[in-house]
């Protein structure tokens, strides 16, 4: 067997191996990698950077928490920039496993800024269905959520006095982590015309740029390197920012492998 | 990170849970299978109650029991008949609610899916070509590659001459952006471990502190 047929047939579990000691070796030795600021992601920022204090954003928090290491960053970041800005929000959690985790986020960015339920936040929570939950909510978000999350009827809290639906928030940024952005865009876009802004997982990202170049949606965050770029315009540099010079030791590795997986194949093709 | 005896616990059953899922990365084992079954036995369990409490109690019960709107029976009764589906003999009665839900979902979907996912789509390749700029020649490359892609999936003409370059034009575009879909796809997944080194990291040491 020569040496690029051995190449072909190297147990996996030894790229496992080398990209397991990629990631812990930046973790316990960190440094730092210039993170470049797209347009996508100032988009989103320059959107919530220019809402006027006491208007309000609606935010979807909608992934559960095996998508967190992604999306927790942007949300974090978000909901501080704009609690930092006295912006009120109005979120959401129409994602099956996510409600529980996204309360433990709110109430934790609601008590570093000294932030109130039902005065500077209402957190709506999940409804199942969320194709008809977003729809009803462009008529009336007391439609499918009467109560919020803690079971406080919407009309009894103070924030939301005359706020009906999407006419009366800023925007939407939809923090997604599967198919319910897609219904974002289709429902609360499309039929409603409110601003929807994206932050999605690495995965997703490539397949919602066409929406961006469309005008369908205003901004997209794109996985760990979106939130990175997140926290860099708000000048908080967090877990993204740190996992960015893991990414590109990471990045490296994965390259040198497809580029030895390539090699190997091309040379023993030829021997043949 | 852990502060106190409660997170001292969870975080510690978290850590265990996590090197049981990476001990899948060496070989199948008893170990793995135990978190792979309470990921799933946790989500369902949260899920039902989940659907309890803000779907059925909400959304059926209080709105019949609690202020007398009968007529929610009726979609509740489509919902019930759903469950004759665990029947041979009367699974065909679950059709109704099924006509129900998909001549609403349909109805519902579709103009809004031409509108949004065909028409505005096809409005955003419609772009001025010039070179004046870079606008401009991305603006040709987004209609040549979308046109060459689409050649690609034609197939009532042969691909040859012409038609064959335009194909593999097509192909080529194809590739690049299966190249960026799968770019993305690492990091995301690198993302996920790069999570799970930075909680080790932060646990132990702070398991450490709490223990002194």
């Amino acid at each position: 067997m020569t040496f690029y047929e051995r190449l072909m047939q190297l147990d996996r579990r030894w790229i496992y191996l080398a990209i397991a000691i990629a990631v812990i070796i930046p973790v316990l030795l960190p440094f730092k990698v210039p993170v470049y600021i797209t347009p996508e992601v100032r988009s989103v920022y320059n959107f919530v950077e220019n809402t006027q204090p006491g208007e309000i954003i609606f935010l979807a928090i909608d992934y559960d928490p095996n998508a967190m290491a992604e999306l927790h960053p942007m949300a974090k970041s978000i909901m501080r920039q704009a609690f930092s800005k006295n912006i009120k929000l109005i979120i959401s959690a129409l994602s099956q496993n996510g409600p529980g985790m996204a309360e433990q986020l709110i109430s934790q960015i609601s008590k570093e800024y000294n932030k109130k339920n039902g005065v500077d936040y209402v957190y709506l929570g999940y409804k199942p269905y969320f194709g008809i939950v977003i729809l009803a909510m462009g008529q009336n978000y007391r439609i499918p959520f009467p109560t919020d999350y803690y079971g406080t009827p919407l009309d009894s809290l103070p924030m939301m006095d005359g706020v009906r639906n999407y006419d009366d928030v800023k925007g939407i940024i939809d923090i997604g982590g599967g198919n319910i952005t897609e219904y974002w865009i289709n429902y609360a876009n499309g039929r409603y015309k409110a601003k929807v802004a994206l932050g999605v997982t690495g995965v997703m990202t490539a397949d919602y740029y066409p929406f961006l170049q469309s005008g369908q949606v205003f901004g997209i965050l794109g996985g760990l390197k979106g939130a990175s770029e997140y926290e860099r315009l708000t000048k908080r540099e967090g877990e993204a920012t740190e996992g960015m010079s893991i990414q590109t030791v990471a990045h490296l590795v994965v390259i040198a492998f497809i580029l030895i997986g390539n090699i190997g194949f091309f040379m023993s093709k030829k021997k043949k | 990170m852990v502060t106190d005896l409660t997170t001292a616990i969870w975080n510690t059953v978290a850590v265990f849970l996590t090197f049981c899922i990476f001990s899948f990365l060496y070989k199948d084992n008893p170990f793995y299978k135990i978190a792979e079954h309470i990921v799933v036995g946790v989500s369902a369990g949260y899920f039902a109650a989940l659907l309890l409490w803000d779907g059925l109690v909400p959304k059926l019960w209080e709105p019949v029991v609690k202020q007398g709107k009968w007529y929610y029976l009726i979609p509740g009764f489509l919902g019930l008949l759903m469950w004759t589906r665990f029947s041979k003999r009367y699974s065909w009665i679950s059709r109704f609610s099924i006509a129900f839900y998909m001549g609403i979902a349909t109805g519902v979907a579709v103009p809004l899916y031409v509108q949004n996912y065909v028409l505005r789509q096809l409005i955003s390749t419609m772009l001025p070509v010039h070179f004046q700029n870079l606008t401009g020649i991305f603006n040709l490359l987004i209609i040549l590659g979308v046109l060459c892609s689409l050649i690609y999936f034609f197939f009532s003409k042969e691909h040859k001459g012409a038609m064959g370059l335009a194909a593999r034009v097509g192909i080529w575009n194809l590739m690049v952006g299966f190249g960026a879909g799968f770019g993305l796809t690492v990091m995301g997944r690198v993302s996920l471990l790069i999570n799970r080194v930075q909680f080790l990291e932060n646990y132990f040491p702070s398991l450490i502190r709490f223990i002194r």
